[in-house]
């Protein structure tokens, strides 16, 4: 295949993703657009590995093979509960590769200049495009594997800590070592020094220094982080997997590599900014980890709270017109999302009017309760987002919160020294009655009280969710 | 503690204040009840009844005086009525100490406590001794009863074989509880009903209840929490609009039933007699006003009126009592709460707690003093409006202004941004090589395309996008293709370890968004 084709091959690859990522504007366009994204990709790969300058097919073969059988057997095994933890692993190999091929990078330039000019004409693939480069070009090479390997590395050990967060192995505390971000802007610092020695020809021994300090930056970034704005760490690591991929496509010379890294990384940069944006915040302010200094002494909160049981929130929804579901993490906590489903059926079934409220930062990954209602069978029209039905409550009966807190706390809108005040929430205490499904009295994860617990039209059904719907179910 | 009842006194009101249930309900709280024989006669209990559930029958209002320590009675005393009042007791009905202030001193000399129903504070918990409230219902009640007595027509509208019949238009002036309770009968008769009141925020409950909200585009309405929930008189240029919209409405109107009164004050005049003519023959006006000279120029109090062109003007102030047996069982009822609130301890003795908000806002003379008007309740009857937002309203002169500087001010955005973008890939332009220009360009056109196409991914599909777009960032598999062919052998066996992970990544990402997608369904 000459390389005219495998350009003319990376170009419909490249229209294929754009296509693929525009198509998820809907429910039913997505559906295909995943197709177009693996046709995408299978082209890529294709004309690569039949283009100019590629060998040792037997170890291609062989890798695809492994890769294929690991990635379908990961895909299929996984819950759609730990879809968070399967993003932020699969974020951690795309850092991972870039900091291997980054370093292959570097250990072909030293090959290749070590070579006399006759044998270097002789090479052909990446070692020839090495060969054929000039001093500055030489040296730009160098910033972009430099670039790369770092974002990669940030990417990786960044990806690691936020699976064990989110899978639950690691606390899902913001931890920080003395010294906070200081640590952080030294290690930068120090890799920026590196930079400069690599760049004036230093060995491969500054690139393996500065690995080793983004290592640290992405580790310690990360677990500076809180759990409860993992939605944005992860789609801001999908984002730098997409840059570094974009920076290992101008070490290589390869455009598709760089399209592809740009849409990934700008896609990942926006839902970045929107999660922020739900969640009342600056990016910033989440990047640097803890919540922003509050001004004043945090509103007391008057009251109790008030148990139910399974008959009296069964009662209440036998008499109840319209009800509303607001899930949370806890949902996905329980794997209640099979009991909510069959609640909504048997509530429908009763012709009560049955919704769901989903706020933009449920959850742990964007949009995650939608993927999860969507398993469990609950018709997408009935899933409706934070300002398609914040307006109903009013006219709400009865509103079910099962494992949301933050989300639903009035604090936001009434207390202006709460951590979370101006956050956007959805406003459940106004609907008739509140039923709360939370495991006991703690705080959600970002250790706020929620006064919505001790409201007069609020009752709590202690109990693991699963358990508290499966009872419900059964009284119904 | 003794209570006793009276039998009324005052020419056609057939109420009384005790019935059988709510005396079995006294003798609960610990009390004994006695009454004047007759006295439930007109609603239809007799004293035999009374006798059954355990009340003493006595001959004369004298003979109630002197036994009992509480007297309660459906309307306000008469002379006679208080002269036997002795110091000590207690008198429990309608009083209205702001019209008849020397009854109200009568009684301060007289040296007894007086609460008076129609004092009682318009808050959540003493709602169940709300007479008003629950008398105003009944009166509510029987005026369309009555209106549709004197009207000639069904309420509904029918299509019979005999013929067609248009349904009647109902006017509900004033959306108290009276007003709310006709507009309720009268839809549940199948009228098409209208309503009206000058408190905007009442335009809920009138729907809720059935009917139009005639609206009124007037800028400065009354917010009726701050006087308790009642109305307050207009001013005179939103009356001037108020009658201009009756005027119009007039003609179509077979049945206008006027509720409207302000604390206090005769009752305003809304249905002016030029209104009256330009109705139609057979329509009824009834005036649930007239007992405060009336809503209609044309009432006359007590009566039914006939006009030369036909409109039935009904004047009757006695709506609750043409419902005596209805009415005294639910005025028994406040009056028993009443007491159930003086009895806290259930064991028939009265503690006049003056704290009470309840207590002391009905109470009227106590202990020699007059203790009219009570201080404003502690708690607020209704929660106060929140203040409106400003919506500043601009000419079309400002808003256009606006616009062309929202404009000019995108425009210097985005040519700024422009200017410092190409000034910057300038820069990088003049000493980088053209080969890393030009993936330069793909790159920023890349991130462009991007930022362009993920505005318009669903919420709802985040999880989806981000699987794909890891799944695609998978693409750095070509870097590990391009470096496999090496012949140093560390850079095969790193490349191939990468092509490894990333193929996972590639394989997993998409495999996962699949089975989300497919999960996605309508109902």
């Amino acid at each position: 295949m000459s390389a005219g084709i495998v350009s003319a091959a990376y170009v419909a690859a490249a229209v294929l993703f754009i296509l693929s990522l525009g198509g998820l504007s809907g429910q039913e366009s997505a559906k295909r657009a995943v197709w177009f994204g693996i046709a995408g990709m299978a082209l890529a790969v294709a004309a690569t590995v039949f283009g100019p300058g590629v060998g040792n097919y037997a170890v291609i073969a062989v890798m695809l093979v492994i890769g294929s059988v690991i990635g379908w057997y990961v895909a299929k095994k996984v819950a759609m509960t730990e879809m968070p933890q399967l993003v932020a692993a699969l974020h951690s190999f795309v850092g991972l590769a870039a900091v291997l091929i980054g370093f292959n990078a570097d250990l072909e330039l030293t090959r290749v200049l070590a070579l006399d000019e006759t044998s270097r004409q002789a090479l052909t693939g990446f070692a020839g495009v090495l060969a054929h480069k000039t001093g500055v070009e030489i040296a730009i090479l160098k910033v972009e594997v430099f670039l790369g390997v770092f974002i990669g590395a940030v990417t990786f050990t960044g990806s690691i800590v936020a699976f064990g967060k989110l899978a639950g192995k690691v606390d899902g505390k913001a931890r920080k070592l003395p010294g906070g971000h200081g640590l952080n802007a030294g290690a930068a610092l120090l890799s920026l020094i590196l930079l400069v020695l690599y760049v004036n020809g230093a060995s491969i021994w500054a690139l393996v220094g500065m690995t080793l300090l983004a290592f640290f930056i992405g580790y310690h970034l990360i677990m500076g982080i809180g759990g409860a704005d993992m939605p944005v760490v992860v789609s801001m690591l999908n984002s730098y997997s997409g840059w570094a991929a974009a920076a290992i496509g101008f070490t290589l010379g390869n455009d598709l590599l760089i399209v592809t890294g740009a849409l990934v990384g700008s896609s990942g940069a926006i839902l970045s900014y929107i999660m922020c944006k739900a969640m009342n915040r600056s990016f910033i302010s989440v990047i640097l980890g803890g919540f922003g200094a509050t001004t004043g002494p945090v509103m007391a909160i008057a009251g109790e709270q008030i148990a139910i049981d399974a008959e009296g929130v069964a009662t209440a929804l036998e008499e109840a017109d319209s009800v509303v579901i607001v899930p949370g993490y806890g949902m996905a906590v329980a794997q209640a999302q099979q009991s909510v489903s069959e609640l909504t059926r048997r509530l429908r079934a009763k012709g009560k009017q049955v919704r769901f409220a989903i706020h933009p930062v449920a959850g742990r990954l964007p949009g995650h309760m939608n993927v999860l209602l969507a398993e469990a069978k609950v018709p997408y029209d009935l899933v409706l987002e934070m300002d398609e039905i914040n307006e109903d409550f009013a006219k709400t009966d009865v509103v079910i919160v099962i494992g949301s807190n933050d989300i639903v706390n009035p604090a936001a809108q009434e207390d202006p020294n709460s951590p979370i005040a101006g956050m956007p929430v959805l406003e459940v205490w106004k609907a008739k009655q509140v039923f709360v499904s939370k495991r006991g009295q703690g705080t959600g994860y970002s250790g706020i009280e929620n006064p919505l617990f001790y409201k007069d039209n609020t009752r709590m059904f202690y109990g693991d969710a699963k358990a508290s719907i499966d009872q419900l179910v059964q009284s119904i | 503690m003794k209570i006793g009842a009276l039998r009324e006194i005052s020419a056609g009101e057939s109420r009384v204040a005790l019935t059988p249930d709510s005396a079995l309900q006294l003798q609960k709280l610990g009390h004994a009840c006695v009454i004047e024989a007759g006295a439930g006669e007109k609603a239809g209990f007799s004293d035999a009844a009374y006798t059954a559930a355990g009340v003493d029958v006595l001959a004369s209002a004298h003979a109630v005086f002197e036994t009992v320590d509480v007297v309660v009675k459906v309307r306000a005393p008469e002379p006679a009525e208080a002269a036997m009042l002795r110091e000590g007791q207690t008198l429990i009905s309608f009083f209205w100490p702001a019209q008849t202030p020397e009854l109200l001193e009568f009684c301060r000399e007289k040296g007894a406590t007086v609460i008076a129903m129609d004092m009682v504070p318009r808050i959540s918990r003493a709602q169940k001794m709300d007479a008003l409230s629950s008398m105003a219902n009944i009166a509510g009640y029987r005026a369309v009863i009555e209106a549709s007595n004197h009207f000639g027509r069904f309420f509904t509208g029918q299509i019979t074989a005999a013929g067609k019949v248009p349904p009647a238009k109902v006017l509900v002036v004033g959306a108290g509880v009276a007003g709310l309770a006709a507009i309720g009968t009268a839809t549940s008769l199948g009228a098409i009903t209208y309503a009206f009141d000058v408190r905007p925020e009442v335009a809920e409950q009138i729907e809720s209840m059935g009917a139009q909200f005639v609206f009124l585009e007037f800028e400065q309405a009354q917010d009726g929490a701050a006087t308790g929930g009642y109305a307050a008189p207009s001013s005179p240029e939103f009356r001037e609009k108020q009658l201009a919209k009756f005027r119009e409405l007039a003609p179509e109107i077979d049945i206008v039933i006027t509720t409207a009164l302000i604390p206090g004050r005769p009752a305003p005049k809304l249905w002016t007699q030029d209104m009256v003519e330009a109705m139609r023959p057979g329509s009824v006006i009834v005036d649930l006003a007239a007992e405060r000279g009336g809503n209609c120029d044309l009432t006359v109090p007590d009566e039914k009126v006939v006009m030369e062109n036909g409109v039935t003007i009904i004047g009757y102030t006695d709506f609750p009592s043409r419902m005596a047996a209805q009415a005294s069982t639910l005025y028994a009822n406040n009056i028993r709460h009443m007491l159930a609130d003086l009895t806290p301890s259930k064991d028939g003795v009265i503690v006049h707690n003056m704290d009470d908000d309840v207590i002391r806002g009905a109470t009227v003379t106590h202990q020699g003093a007059i203790t009219y008007p009570p201080p404003p309740p502690k708690v607020p009857a209704i929660a106060a409006a929140k203040p409106k937002e400003k919506v500043t309203e601009f000419t079309p002169e400002e808003k256009r202004a606006g616009e062309a500087a929202a404009f000019k001010a995108q425009t210097r955005n985005q040519v700024g941004l422009l200017v410092a973008g190409g000034l910057l890939i300038a820069l990088v332009g003049a000493y980088a090589p053209a080969s890393f220009m030009a993936h330069l360009i793909v790159f920023a056109l890349a991130c462009f395309v991007g930022f362009q196409v993920i505005w318009s991914v669903s919420h709802s599909l985040h999880t989806p996008l981000m699987a794909v777009t890891n799944a695609i960032s998978g693409i750095v598999v070509l870097g590990a293709l391009l470096q496999v062919g090496s012949s140093h052998w560390l850079v095969v066996s790193l490349a191939s370890l990468s092509f490894l992970i990333a193929t996972i990544n590639i394989v997993g990402g998409f495999l996962v968004t699949r089975r989300m997608l497919a999960m996605f369904q309508k109902s």
